[in-house]
């Protein structure tokens, strides 16, 4: 492993100088400083919406940054996009990969830059060339194989040996984990070993913690777009770790709602979906507002989807009021008083070339022997707008043209209509500005005090402390605890959602 | 609940306060004009064939373009319905001649009354579109797969059916449907304002019609939202399917015989009247009027062409660049819109 001393001897090969991007509402990356060395594992943690991968974007030039300068080897890098970065040994490895699944793994490796003569293919120069890239990184494969026929983590190795053959001097690779079990990662890490071996400097994201103390050498945190320390690993503990990352005295940034609990409204047991949720149970009262915590992937979509019928489900028990509900379908879950706001409100919320209108009354359309009841619509619509506060110039405005904190709303307001009782959040305040961020908390504890039951799934944990009056916590598919307002604490929220083992903090 | 809530806040002062409707002006110009592009272009064809020729703003002629187009636009009713789902449905010349021919057969070898043999052909229509409603829902095809078979399947049987030759012996009466008139206005045409009428009240006022644009505009969406998607796609090929029986029949009793090739290319002109009129194939988009405006224009210039002795591959080229230009403008309006989201 190489050691922290390479500081003084070595010139650092990239350097971040007050980099800064700014978004509509939140600035994701203010003023970061960073210095990368040959060879090194760099872990950049943090949060989720820490500005992680915004930084990470930044360098590899597919954001261009406000302010700020990098070099490469002492030499200020001018703005020129991907291509650029690559050409200059600069590679980036996605969440989501980019290769073609009907291609082959050679087709893909090479894809753009086919080795050519007389303009066909050289296809054994080709394969040669694939072979040689694979084994170094350690995939004994065929490379005449198509890539839809890898697994996960086959092809994100296939990904790395395409980032090397370019020949990469900086290897970024974001949340590379996320998908792989626990032998792929063991191989993963030995691949990167052997990289830096050979003088690549790999930059890895991560908010594991367990993963960031086996393969990092030096570790950068990252907090609301501000680079809070950057330390060797020997000087880190898992607990001082988390500390960084939590950083904060927990800020009154959201309301906390008046809510008064009532009885149990929802109640569900032992709810199961092969490969993705595994025997969970939980309750919420009347009145409540249950969060819901977890890293990606955790399975807290997947379960408020499962309840509402949007996927079906293998074995388990809904209730509500204490009747059992079948649902089959959403138009099942509807009916009984359940409401699934979505994660993507434009993949899967709204039909943003209808109105606002007609996305408001879409689950509730009032309608007389199947004839709509146009002039009933517009008024539910009217005071749907005014009640929520949607700002449009007109409720027939289709909703593609809202801003989307107001397209949020549009949603919510949808639900609202079908007199919903028990209402899933799901990350209500992703992409929207800090101003709309506010209103909607706001919403959602009126809604609570109304009576209301609510699960509010966020990945940004002060939302849910402040918001939440118990807080489940899930890791791959299951509930592994639930904690009430007086057992809140990031760390231990933290250390449920990745599996370290509980930090206490003095 | 909902009621209450919604007495309450109509009794608050400003209930529309934050609404301001100046600023939908520009919105709706926009829109007016896409709408209308078509319209437009209609109009100016009209105004520039009564000119150039006396004979065309006859009523003999004008009745003659409404007859000849009755069949296309009857069916394009339903085809609106199919591509504002995202959907397309190439079976329906196939399935008008299916339609026709076996409705016609009803008439000849089972004696059947004439209205009753409409009534059968166009069931039979609808029997076609049901079997593409299963197949787009139920065996996952992809609509342009599932109505290609259709197509397909459609034609070979009217040629079994009837050997591929015309079957004749209609009844005189039967010749009403597509021939006759009543006070001196063209059957066809009445048939065919009822008909888009109610196919526009069906796609602006029903469930049916809401839902067909919510499913096009974003199908997960509209699941989650409750809406049993399945159901309604069926129903909306069911009912391309009846229209296209039902244009079958009309088309029979224009010519008093079943024509087993009656139909070949019919789904090209169905799809560019509706597209012409502003419907997107992406889906989400389109309405009645766009539709019957799409297929009018085509006609007209049709009949223009004839009487200013154009000839029929002019008129193809013609055609054919009047559906690039119109799908340029409705792509050209999107990208507007989609910028002045920022």
């Amino acid at each position: 492993m190489p050691s922290t001393s390479m500081e003084t001897e070595q010139s650092p090969i990239i350097r971040l100088r007050k980099i800064t991007r700014r978004f509509p509402g939140v600035t994701a990356v203010a003023e970061v400083d960073l210095d990368i060395y040959p060879g090194e594992v760099h872990v950049v943690a943090g949060e989720n919406g820490a500005g992680k991968s915004t930084l990470m974007r930044i360098l590899y030039q597919v954001e261009r940054p406000d302010a700020g300068q990098i070099y490469l080897n002492g030499e200020p890098l001018s703005f020129h996009g991907p291509h650029y970065a690559r050409a200059l040994g600069v590679a980036m490895v996605h969440q989501e990969f980019a290769l073609a699944p009907h291609l082959s793994v050679a087709e893909n490796l090479f894809l753009g830059r086919e080795p050519l003569r007389f303009g066909f293919i050289r296809r054994r120069r080709e394969l040669a060339e694939a072979r040689r890239l694979l084994e170094q990184v350690g995939l004994d494969l065929d490379p005449r194989r198509l890539v839809a026929s890898l697994s996960v983590a086959e092809q994100q190795l296939v990904e790395i040996a395409r980032a090397i053959s370019f020949n990469a001097r900086v290897l970024i690779l974001d949340e590379p984990t996320a998908t792989l079990t626990e032998q792929e990662i063991a191989r993963l890490f030995e691949v990167i070993r052997q990289l830096t071996a050979q003088g690549v400097a790999v930059l890895y994201i991560s908010h594991r913690l367990d993963e960031i103390f086996q393969i990092a050498d030096r570790v950068t945190v990252m907090r609301d777009g501000r680079v809070v320390a950057t330390l060797p690993l020997a000087e880190l503990s898992e607990q001082k770790l988390v500390q960084l990352m939590v950083g904060r005295a927990i800020t009154n940034l959201y309301p906390r709602p008046e809510t008064h609990p009532g009885p149990v409204l929802l109640r569900v047991e032992g709810l199961s979906r092969r490969g993705l949720l595994h025997d969970c149970s939980f309750e919420v009262h009347a009145g409540e507002i249950l969060g819901l915590a977890g890293l990606i992937g955790a399975g807290r979509s997947e379960l408020a989807r499962a309840v509402c019928g949007a996927d079906p489900i293998d074995s388990g028990r809904i209730l509500l009021d204490g009747h059992e509900l079948h649902i089959r379908r959403p138009a099942d879950a509807i009916r009984a008083g359940l409401a699934y706001v979505t994660e993507d409100r434009k993949r899967e919320g709204l039909a943003l070339d209808l109105g606002v209108d007609q996305n408001i009354t879409l689950a509730s359309l009032p309608a007389r022997l199947g004839l709509l009841l146009l002039r009933r619509e517009r008024s539910v619509a009217l005071h749907a707008c005014q009640r929520l506060n949607i700002r449009t110039p007109s409720v027939r405005r289709k909703v593609r043209l809202l801003s989307g904190g107001n397209q949020q709303k549009v949603v919510v307001a949808r639900w609202l209509e079908t007199q919903a009782r028990v209402i899933f959040f799901d990350e209500p305040a992703r992409g929207i500005d800090v101003g709309a961020k506010a209103e909607m908390f706001a919403l959602i504890g009126r809604l609570a005090s109304e009576g209301r039951a609510i699960v509010l799934i966020s990945s940004y944990l002060p939302e849910l402390l402040n918001m939440c009056d118990r807080i489940a916590v899930m890791r791959e598919g299951r509930i592994v605890g639930t904690l009430s307002r007086g057992q809140f604490s990031e760390e231990r929220i933290i250390a449920l959602a990745t599996g370290a083992s509980e930090v206490t903090i003095p | 609940m909902k009621e209450s809530l919604s007495r309450n806040v109509a009794n608050e002062p400003g209930a529309e306060a934050g609404l301001s409707w100046r600023r939908l002006v520009p919105t709706q110009i926009s829109d007016l004009i896409s709408q209308f592009a078509a319209a437009g272009a209609l109009i100016i064809i009209c105004i520039a064939l009564s000119i150039a020729s006396p004979v065309f703003l006859t009523l003999y002629n004008l009745f003659n373009i409404v007859s000849q187009t009755a069949v296309t636009a009857i069916i394009a009713l339903g085809m609106t319905f199919v591509i504002i789902t995202a959907g397309i449905d190439l079976s329906v010349g196939s399935v008008a001649a299916l339609a026709g021919v076996l409705g016609v057969k009803m008439m000849v070898d089972l004696g059947l009354s004439w209205p009753l043999a409409v009534l059968g052909g166009t069931l039979v229509g609808g029997l076609a579109g049901l079997a593409n409603g299963l197949l787009i829902t139920r065996a996952r095809l992809a609509p342009f797969i599932a109505t290609l078979g259709m197509m397909s399947v459609a034609r070979g049987l009217v040629n079994i059916i009837t050997g591929a030759t015309a079957v004749f012996g209609v009844p005189d009466s039967f010749r009403l449907l597509g021939q006759g008139m009543i006070d001196g206005v063209p059957i066809p045409l009445i048939t065919l304002i009822v008909l888009a009428v109610a196919a526009h009240l069906l796609l602006s006022r029903t469930r049916l019609g809401r839902y067909t644009y919510a499913i096009g505009s974003n199908e997960e969406a509209a699941r989650l939202a409750g809406i049993r998607v399945s159901a309604y796609l069926v129903a909306v090929y069911v009912l391309q399917g009846l229209l296209a029986g039902f244009g079958g029949m009309v088309a029979m009793s224009r010519v008093a015989s079943g024509q087993p090739n009656f139909g070949d290319g019919l789904e090209l002109d169905v799809i560019a009247a509706a597209v012409i009129g502003g419907c997107s194939l992406f889906g989400g988009q389109g309405t009645i009027l766009g539709t019957l405006i799409g297929a009018f224009l085509m006609a007209v210039i049709r009949n223009g062409a004839v009487l200013l002795n154009i000839d029929t591959f002019t008129q193809s080229v013609i055609i054919g660049v009047i559906i690039w230009l119109a799908v340029i403008w409705d792509q050209f309006r999107r990208r507007r819109f989609a910028e002045s989201t920022r």
